[in-house]
């Protein structure tokens, strides 16, 4: 039931080639930690599903910076510009996908459905290419599920089965990408024994954590 | 006469905080928005949503006591009222997509006379993203485009945008320094006008038609 282990365990899931979701928004909430074995790893061709593409120096911006990333599914990546810079040059394939959008197509993706109806984007480029349903005579697009091999969950509190506690803004994403990948590592801020942290406080039900290892204190640690 | 920069801003920004009613829930873009937090009336109290989890937004913190795990859309540090709740990215996006966000406040590059905006790209350019914009002016009631009058000279209230849309005939209404326009179906109707302007001067810095009513404001800032 004590799901912690020593980085060193997890290194061997990460692979060249490899599709990852990435908790946090503009770098509250990434597991830092996390994203500095990557850089170690020197893992290439990832592709990062994501909210956005952070900052050159924070989160999964360094990921970019290092050259390691062949594709993002993000909705914005307007705080980094390298991530401009290599899209320009054909190096990086950049998705832009509406937030609202991105993280129900995530939730279709962690919940078993076929994807989800939403009028985001209708009439905008973000149509083209997808199913268009009218429902009660309004129009929505058909957006399609989104899963990984590995999600990266920066969790404030977590108990050692994987029970998950974010403080503040840094829920985002992680609770939602927990559902969506087929092994879930979350990055303890701080980690307690089975049973201190109350179930109601469970944001993340630790059935669905693989492993956590022990993180830093937040994004400038 | 065509209020500075400076002072453009404080009319806009005074001018929409007078649209707030006591109550509502609303959330302001990123850059000149952001700003209409600082007018809003005594007496009425307005719960501010960020889109990267949270209502009930506070002001920034003072110097040295900023939050880590308290961020507001822009990544910024911020606080958060006694009323506020925290929550995730898809509960976020159900509170904008449905219909529970009374106002949107955004910036533009260009709107039209259909109440088509757009903000995310300038192909070629630049190209931050739309993040959560999309969403947000689908799925808020009324939505509000708060920008300066032109860009270098040039009207960024167009017969029909050139750029890539945001969103198609959402715009409820376009506040600048110089006038207040109301999107009807029948086009733009201009309700007020700055102080210091006067209608042939709107009208020559607007490239999208006017419908000019009898009783024109002064607008009320």
């Amino acid at each position: 039931m004590n799901k912690v282990v020593d980085i060193e365990k997890i290194k061997p899931f990460f692979k060249d080639g490899m599709t990852l979701m990435i908790g946090g928004f503009l770098a509250c909430g990434t597991p830092e930690k996390l994203i500095d074995m990557l850089l170690e790893l020197n893992v290439k061709d990832l592709t990062i599903i994501a909210n956005d593409t952070s900052f050159p120096d924070r989160g999964l911006g360094r990921l970019v910076v290092n050259g390691q990333v062949k594709k993002v599914i993000v909705s914005h990546i307007g705080t980094n510009p390298e991530t401009g810079r290599l899209m320009n040059e054909g190096k990086l394939e950049v998705e832009l996908c509406p937030q609202g959008t991105l993280i129900e197509r995530i939730r279709a993706g962690g919940s078993g459905l076929g994807g989800v109806l939403t009028p985001t984007g209708v009439g905008t480029i973000v149509e083209e290419g997808k199913q268009k349903l009218t429902i009660n005579g309004k129009e929505y697009l058909l957006e399609l599920p989104l899963r990984a091999d590995v999600a990266l969950i920066k969790g404030s509190i977590v108990d050692e089965f994987g029970n998950t506690f974010y403080k503040g803004t840094t829920r985002n994403f992680n609770p939602i990408i927990a559902f969506a990948a087929d092994t879930v590592i979350v990055e303890a801020e701080e980690i307690v024994k089975v049973g201190e942290l109350r179930p109601e406080d469970a944001m993340t039900p630790g059935v669905l954590v693989d492993y956590i290892i022990k993180g830093g204190e937040g994004f400038d640690s | 006469m065509i209020p500075n920069q400076e002072l453009a801003k404080e009319i806009i920004a005074k001018r929409i905080a007078k649209e707030l009613k006591d109550g509502q829930l609303v959330n302001l873009g990123i850059g000149l928005p952001t700003l209409v937090a600082n007018y809003v009336p005594e007496g009425v109290h307005i719960i501010f949503q960020s889109e990267n989890g949270m209502v009930g937004m506070g002001p920034a913190p003072e110097k040295g006591k900023e939050d880590k795990n308290i961020t507001n859309a822009g990544g910024m540090p911020v606080t958060i009222m006694p009323f506020g709740a925290f929550f995730d990215s898809a509960t976020s996006f159900a509170l904008i997509r449905g219909g529970h966000v009374d106002i949107t406040v955004l910036g533009a590059l260009e709107v039209d006379q259909e109440g088509n905006l757009a903000n995310w790209i300038i192909p070629g350019k630049m190209v931050p993203g739309m993040g959560g914009a999309m969403d947000l002016v689908v799925g808020a009631r009324k939505v509000i485009v708060a920008m300066q009058h032109t860009s270098k000279g040039q009207p960024k209230i167009l017969k029909k945008c050139r750029l890539p849309l945001t969103a198609k005939a959402e715009v409820n209404m376009i506040v600048t320094e110089l006038c207040v326009l109301e999107v009807t179906d029948k086009g733009l109707v201009l309700r007020e006008i700055y102080k210091d302007t006067t209608i042939d001067e709107v009208k020559s810095l607007t490239e999208a038609d006017l419908i000019i009513p009898e009783d024109i404001k002064i607008m009320d800032i």
